[in-house]
């Protein structure tokens, strides 16, 4: 394997670990300091996604479509906190995993309802072509924008988090929320936010993976499941662990769909390393979850102790 | 008789015995329809609906000579559901035939219900290679072409162009296997790549960064619907349209991926069975009211539907509407006495189609979009499939 591919390679893992950080962060966020498990976090970005596509195509210009998706899915998160979410805190695990679980169908019905079963997305048109990073490694122009705005967002929650006073009262809230509550935070206002800017990054991740992937009802589920792996890698409640969860992911999925693929043919036959290889890379991901969570249960990174 | 009551029970018993039997004794057609209708590859679905629902509506709503009823619904891309949906139709609604699947691993999982209830299948599009062999079936009629078909004609098509090298990518499913196997068929040269990639996945970054270290001649793709669209879009984007010949099957180049994918699909060759510039009489008019009815220009997926139909009202018409009778029925539906719109049509003893493959290339339609348009010369003729002598069925 030449140093080009795998650097290739490599920026294609970060820029799927760093969208899937969007995604695990504002559920890491809600499960940590809300203690509540939100299923319809991947609602929340199929409608992120539907939501640009939708503005993108009013308005003809793709960032007024994505940052008025954002507001807009801020906005409705924040909503859907304060109306339903809300009234499950109180409640066991299960009561919200049936409640949220019913909130994705809802959505998704919802969703089908107003827009339709999928709305066409592209790419801004001046970066629908590669750009020359190095001689010989020419990477699609989209892609770096995405993984500039990646790495923008991570850094801003990284200052958010760990210097204002709102990222202090956060952690609190996730470490011990009882302690918070009772040191006198606001604790209503601080979950309606974290949902809201929980929302903001799923429409962020949304907004510009839609290109990529089909903006259609449903594409919520299975990212959903990938941002949970995050999160159990990386500890509940943690925004650390969740980066360097999402970044493992990124990396492992991109690995376990091509360096897997040379290593195999190294040893198999051609048929065999054909086969073998997408199957390992399916279930690569979750191996290494269930080795993180055999050597460490908590997560790599946890937030509370 | 002994006595009234004797008699009264007996007449219930005969009465209730008769109301048992099938109730739609041939008074009307009964089609089962089950296809991807959401989704990013419910394009297909749609337009092979489309078409089947045409054919019926320039019939008068009849097939053969008979009224027709087509119960239609969607499969979601899940075999489960499709499965159920299978189950619901030939059960509860009687139906005389089921059709519409796209997807292989959909109709594999599915097509059970219908063999072990002794329904027909027609199907119009997925036609998988194990089907064509040792799992053939009295009961299945595929009227598309098999799985493997428009591979061995590009594989074909490679070779006259002197292709050496060539990456290959479908996805990991039934029809996957059988579209690059067919392609290694037919070509000649060498094959650098063989990419298996996950159903319905839609992200190829990976894969294209793997062609492009492996600098293959021509890149082939099996990836329809939805896959399709995203893999063009993005090998565009990451710049390897300029280097390497990207050769297609007809199910990644018609309109349902120009459409999306635009102006980068003009000038690309890829092979099929059939093209909206056929002259042959009968596609003549099924372009133009296929035109008229829904304001867009059919895809291969909707001459399918449109001659599964057909092919269904021939068999009702020469069997002069006596259903009950089914092995009149497969004996008329393999006769396939109709005009379809491919032009002249043929089934081999595995009840799968015989047939010439085409190859075309993409250009303007003369009205700033982009259609396909043939060459005249088949690349592939009188073509059937290499599983034909696995199959029990003989003649």
């Amino acid at each position: 394997m030449s140093g080009l591919l795998l650097l290739e390679q490599a920026l294609n893992g970060l820029q799927f670990g760093l969208m899937l950080f969007l995604l695990a962060a504002g559920l890491t966020l809600v499960f940590g300091v809300m203690d509540m498990i939100n299923l319809a976090h991947g609602s929340l970005y199929m409608v992120g996604a539907f939501l640009a596509a939708w503005l993108v195509a009013l308005t003809g210009s793709f960032v007024l479509g994505a940052i008025g998706a954002v507001i807009l899915t801020a906005l409705f998160g924040m909503a859907l906190e304060v109306v339903l979410l809300r009234t499950l805190y109180a409640r066991d695990h299960l009561s919200q995993v049936l409640a949220t679980y019913a909130l994705i169908l809802i959505l998704n019905e919802g969703v089908k309802m107003i827009f339709g079963n999928d709305l066409p997305l592209s790419a801004p048109a001046a970066l629908a072509g590669p750009v020359e990073l190095l001689p010989g490694l020419m990477y699609p122009a989209y892609r770096l924008l995405i993984l500039g705005v990646g790495l923008a967002i991570a850094l801003l929650l990284w200052l958010l988090v760990q210097k204002t006073r709102l990222g202090a009262l956060v952690r609190a809230g996730a470490s011990n929320r009882t302690m918070a509550t009772a040191m006198g935070t606001n604790i209503t206002r601080l979950f309606t936010l974290v949902f809201g800017v929980g929302a903001a990054l799923c429409a962020v991740a949304g907004a510009l993976l839609g290109p990529l992937l089909a903006v259609q009802v449903g594409m919520g589920e299975n990212i959903l499941i990938l941002a949970f792996v995050v999160i159990v890698i990386g500890g509940i409640g943690s925004i650390r662990g969740a980066l360097v969860g999402a970044l493992l992911v990124g990396a492992i999925d991109t690995l376990g769909r091509t360096v897997l693929q040379h290593v195999l043919r190294e040893f198999l036959p051609p048929q065999w390393a054909s086969a073998a290889g997408p199957a390992f890379a399916s279930v690569a991901v979750y191996v290494f979850m269930a080795a993180v969570l055999a050597l460490k249960p908590q997560g790599l990174f946890p937030a509370r102790g | 008789m002994k006595s009234p009551t004797v008699a009264a029970a007996v007449a219930a018993l005969l009465a209730g015995w008769l109301g048992v039997l099938p109730a739609h004794a041939a008074d009307k057609v009964k089609v089962g329809f089950v296809s991807t209708l959401s989704g990013p590859s419910s394009a297909l679905g749609v337009d092979i609906r489309d078409g089947f629902l045409l054919a019926v509506k320039l019939n008068g709503g009849k097939l053969g000579n008979l009224p027709a009823e087509v119960l239609v619904s969607d499969d979601q891309f899940k075999p489960d559901v499709a499965k159920q949906l299978f189950e619901k139709n030939i059960k509860r609604d009687k139906v005389d035939f089921m059709t519409g699947v796209v997807f292989s691993n959909i109709m594999l999982a599915a097509l059970p219900e219908a063999l072990d209830a002794g329904t027909i299948y027609i199907s119009p599009n997925a036609a998988p290679s194990s089907m064509a062999g040792k799992d053939c079936n009295p009961l299945f009629f595929a009227v598309s072409w098999p799985n493997d078909a428009y591979h061995e004609a590009a594989g074909q098509y490679a070779n006259t162009r002197d292709l050496k090298s060539v990456y290959l990518v479908a996805p990991n499913y039934q029809a996957g296997k059988d579209s690059l196997a067919g392609f290694k068929r037919t070509f000649k040269g060498q094959v650098v790549g063989e990419n298996y990639t996950k159903l319905g996945q839609l992200d190829y970054a990976a894969e294209l960064a793997e062609i492009r270290a492996a600098r293959p001649q021509a890149v082939y793709i099996f990836l329809p619907g939805g896959m399709g669209i995203n893999f063009i879009k993005q090998y565009v984007g990451a710049g390897l349209g300029k280097d390497t010949t990207l050769l297609l099957p007809g199910f990644s180049a018609d309109q349902d991926v120009i459409n999306p994918v635009g102006a980068a699909m003009a000038g690309l060759f890829n092979t099929a069975h059939w093209s909206p510039d056929f002259t042959n009489l009968a596609n003549v008019k099924f372009v133009a009211e296929f035109q008229k009815e829904y304001k867009r220009v059919p895809t291969l997926y909707a001459s399918q539907g449109y001659d599964a139909a057909l092919l269904i009202d021939a068999a009702v018409r020469d069997t002069k509407g006596k259903l009950e009778d089914q092995a009149a029925v497969k004996k008329a539906l393999k006769a396939a006495r109709f005009e379809s719109v491919r032009g002249p049509f043929k089934f081999n003893t595995n009840q799968y189609p015989i047939q010439n493959y085409y190859v075309r290339t993409i250009g303007n339609d003369g009205k700033g979009g982009l259609v396909n348009k043939s060459f005249n010369e088949p690349i592939l003729k009188n073509h059937g499939d290499a599983y034909v002598q696995s199959c029990a069925m003989k003649g």
